[in-house]
């Protein structure tokens, strides 16, 4: 008897609660951002991902006229992060960082990633950092060529380490090994951090790691080369190119959310941080720390994501890494 | 010698003074939270500190990074529930003190070593940073390797009872930490479809659970009022003060285990979990009052907490002059200087040198005022926890577990994780198979197993890659210790073993 009543009664909140959203929704976009927005890292306070994100900070509140808090939700190489983005609110309020080629190669690797490269939406990627060939600096090499020779001597016994399985210091080293018919034994350490003590310390004989170090451990090491299609302003290294090895890449940093996000929202982001691309202490202060300022917007960066899945897609299967 | 005096300088003004005491308080409050860590800490107020100079900044994050390390062994002390990875040791000695109701002397002891110890560790920094940071580069995977068996030798010493249940508890915790994505390989090892567990067995929740979870049950299933009958907590009538001055009357404890401390926080990646657990173990190794450890033993605390707190000063050696963190929380310092345009090396000590003093000198002053906060507040709080009956204790501490799981990364798998292990740790604690030994398999597994395979890869030119393992001089080194550390307390054990037999069973008795 009571039944139907109640029902209705818990109906009428119910359905007004869900017309409220819905009307939120529409306004959300168009209003957006009413509140603070969470800028989440996937990986360890303190490294590179950290230092780009605290520099944007002050800027990206300017521009959004919100606050920006940032937080860490580190594990699994950045795959923990990245599939909780894909269980979040497509609100626009949670942007993490992503990085190319960990959001390509975690997936297409690893049996259940807890994510797929398609179910994160790529807002604008905002930085990179080349990889560089890295001796210490009382190694007698001094050239790519030389180093290449050493390699030929004796097939396999050089090491090189770097930050990670299936980083992009992996990945480089693989391609410059497959480009320049070498083969060199890859071992990954638990982040750049690690890798080079074992640098340092002669553990490695080289290091694929990426060029703001080279300023970081100043003359410490020696760089051999970096992997860009122009050398770099302030930096005297010469590129893979420049010996004759094709060898182009790095990693790339920028931000992503959820994949049902509106483009509306999409775009403000993008517009949001195209504009802190151009805060002249930003720009400064990315120079200062070898990072390369990049702008991908929300469709360039699905292309370049494309572009990447391709090429690294041709590499594993030539080397018989992909499985399936 | 311009540079110390400058530093000096700079300390020796109201608003650095400030600093120094705000960021020591915080850290010990922060530290003594289970599940906020020091790391976790230290890049929350990051952002504070961008309002300032470098050198109060750094100030800051130092005096709070020292803080936050002492400040963990209040929890593991008072509810056996370690407030960051640097206590563990503290908790097996330190709660067991507790429980006889001499949690003012855990207390104290805690105090006296992380003073001492964060002295020591300031030492090496000021005096001995370049010449320690070259000999650090020196260990390579193998090392590594070798470093993580010889901690696990621990178990040994430490299973009083059945070597088996022991080497049982060790094998679980390795097995535990080899849960997530493989450290080299890339394979997805035991997560059964849950994407959380990728990132592996994570430290801190299965720290509260194992530790924290099985004293709750025990708590409420009991329904004793153990907490009730301790509100006198010196029962041998002894005042803090004398007790400060015995300490004082052995300190070759406390200087060992502040060398180990500073020495291990330099090697880069290694840190207070591992240095925390070294320590004690030698602290138990060559104590005359053996038969006290595993039962509580204010000198183990006290090897546990001048250790961790001096891998403080001992890890800044690496961050600052190769740019290489030595410990997690470094990782974040080194941002800041980094941020603040600062590149760390041997320039950082010759260009900045005052800067660098002020830095050092903050970090001895940070450690020089836990002393009376510690004395005064952190008594206190051990007055105000003996004091409360087991019926508010236990769902407090089963609250702050729950929150301190959940905070670390806001992942209620996580808190899952506490509990299981939690309750899993109940059980295996009825049979004999002692947390402990779990713990130590969790911490120093996958160092030795990243170890081992970087080891293997990176000695390619060798005819057979694993001879590395043997021939490298340091290797042998550490192998010594490790045949030494394993036998050391079988013969002990067998030369004493008629009292500890004794003992065991009166602590049967009395369970």
């Amino acid at each position: 008897m009571i039944r139907p009543r109640s029902l209705a009664i818990a109906l009428v909140p119910a359905l007004a609660l869900g017309l409220s959203a819905c009307g939120d929704g529409g306004d959300a976009a168009a209003d957006y951002p009413t509140k603070r927005i969470d800028y989440v890292l996937p990986f360890d306070p303190g490294g590179e991902s950290d230092i780009t994100a605290r520099l944007q900070q002050a800027p990206l509140e300017e521009e959004l006229g919100q606050g920006v808090t940032i937080s860490y939700q580190p594990g699994a190489g950045g795959a923990l992060g990245w599939s909780e983005l894909t269980r979040s609110r497509p609100d626009g309020y949670t942007v993490m960082g992503c990085n190319i080629p960990h959001i390509i190669l975690q997936p297409m690797l690893r049996d259940d990633a807890g994510y797929e490269t398609e179910e994160i939406k790529p807002v604008y990627f905002f930085q990179s950092t080349p990889n560089a060939l890295l001796v210490p600096a009382d190694s007698e090499m001094e050239t790519v060529e030389d180093f290449v020779t050493a390699a030929k001597e004796n097939p396999g016994a050089m090491s090189v380490g770097g930050s990670g399985d299936f980083s992009a210091n992996h990945i480089g080293t693989l391609q410059f090994a497959d480009v320049a018919g070498i083969e060199v034994s890859y071992t990954p350490f638990d982040g750049t951090g690690s890798a080079v003590p074992a640098l340092l310390g002669g553990h490695v004989d080289a290091l694929m790691s990426y060029t703001p170090q080279i300023e970081q451990l100043g003359d410490q090491v020696k760089a051999l080369a970096i992997a860009t299609e122009e050398p770099m302003e302030g930096l005297d290294v010469p590129t893979f190119k420049d010996a004759g090895y094709d060898v182009v890449d790095g990693a790339y940093r920028g931000v992503c959310v959820q994949e049902d996000t509106p483009e509306e929202i999409v775009n403000k982001l993008a517009d949001v941080f195209a504009a802190v691309n151009e805060d002249e202490e930003l720009v400064q202060d990315f120079r200062d720390q070898a990072f390369n300022l990049e702008n991908y917007g929300p469709e360039e960066s699905v292309e370049l994501i494309e572009s990447r899945t391709d090429q690294y897609e041709e590499l594993l299967s030539k080397l018989g890494m992909l499985d399936r | 010698m311009n540079d110390a005096l400058a530093g000096l300088v700079g300390l020796i003004s109201p608003m650095t003074l400030l600093l120094v005491l705000v960021g020591t308080v915080s850290g010990m409050a922060i530290g003594a939270m289970p599940g906020l860590s020091a790391t976790m800490g230290l890049a929350l107020l990051v952002p504070f500190t961008f309002a300032m100079d470098p050198g109060p900044g750094l100030v800051l994050l130092g005096a709070f990074y020292m803080g936050a390390i002492y400040g963990g062994s209040f929890t593991a002390i008072l509810v056996n529930a370690p407030g960051t990875p640097s206590s563990i040791a503290t908790a097996f000695e330190g709660y067991r003190l507790t429980k006889q109701g001499r949690s003012e002397e855990a207390i104290v002891a805690a105090t006296v070593g992380s003073v001492v110890g964060g002295l020591v560790g300031v030492l090496f920094l000021l005096f001995l940073a370049p010449p320690l940071a070259t000999f650090s580069l020196r260990f390579g995977p193998q090392e590594y390797f070798w470093v993580a068996i010889f901690g696990l030798t621990i178990i040994v010493g430490m299973s009083t009872g059945s070597i088996l249940k022991g080497l049982i508890g060790g094998a679980l915790g390795i097995l535990l930490g080899t849960v997530g994505i493989a450290p080299v390989g890339g394979d997805v090892r035991f997560t059964f479809g849950e994407p959380t567990l990728q990132g592996g067995v994570p430290l801190v929740p299965a720290l509260i659970g194992l530790f924290t979870v099985p004293e709750v049950i025990k708590l409420v299933g009991r329904r004793s009022r153990e907490y009730d009958v301790q509100k006198d907590s010196t029962p041998e009538g002894r005042t803090w003060w004398h007790m400060v001055v015995d300490l004082f009357r052995r300190p070759v404890n406390l200087v060992r285990s502040s060398v180990i401390g500073s020495l291990i926080g330099i090697l880069p990646g290694a840190g207070g979990s591992v240095a925390n657990l070294v320590a004690y173990n030698e602290a138990k190794r060559t104590s005359k009052e053996r038969h006290l450890y595993g039962k509580g033993s204010a000198e183990g605390v006290v090897a546990a907490e001048s250790a961790n707190n001096a891998t403080v000063g001992g890890g800044f050696i690496p961050t600052l002059t190769l740019g290489v963190p030595g410990t997690p929380p470094d990782a974040i310092v080194l941002g800041v200087l980094l941020l603040q345009g600062l590149r760390p090396g041997a320039d950082l000590f010759t260009q900045s040198g005052d800067l660098v003093y002020t830095f050092a000198f903050a970090l001895a002053l940070s450690a020089l005022m836990m002393a009376p906060v510690g004395l005064i507040g952190g008594r206190a709080l051990q007055r105000g926890v003996v004091a409360l009956p087991a019926r508010y204790l236990a769902p407090a501490i089963a609250v702050m577990s729950i929150v301190g799981a959940y905070a670390i990364r806001s992942s209620v798998v996580d808190v899952v994780i506490m509990l299981v292990l939690g309750v899993l740790a109940y059980f295996l604690g009825r049979v004999g198979v002692g947390v402990a030994p779990i713990v130590l398999g969790l911490v120093l597994g996958p160092i030795a197993e990243r170890g081992l395979v970087q080891g293997l890869l990176t000695s390619t030119e060798l005819a057979m890659p694993w001879t590395s393992f043997f021939t490298r001089p340091l290797s042998i080194a550490l192998i010594l210790m490790t045949v030494a550390g394993f036998l050391w307390p079988l013969w002990q054990n067998r030369k004493k073993g008629e009292v500890d037999d004794m003992l065991t069973e009166a602590e049967k008795d009395r369970a």
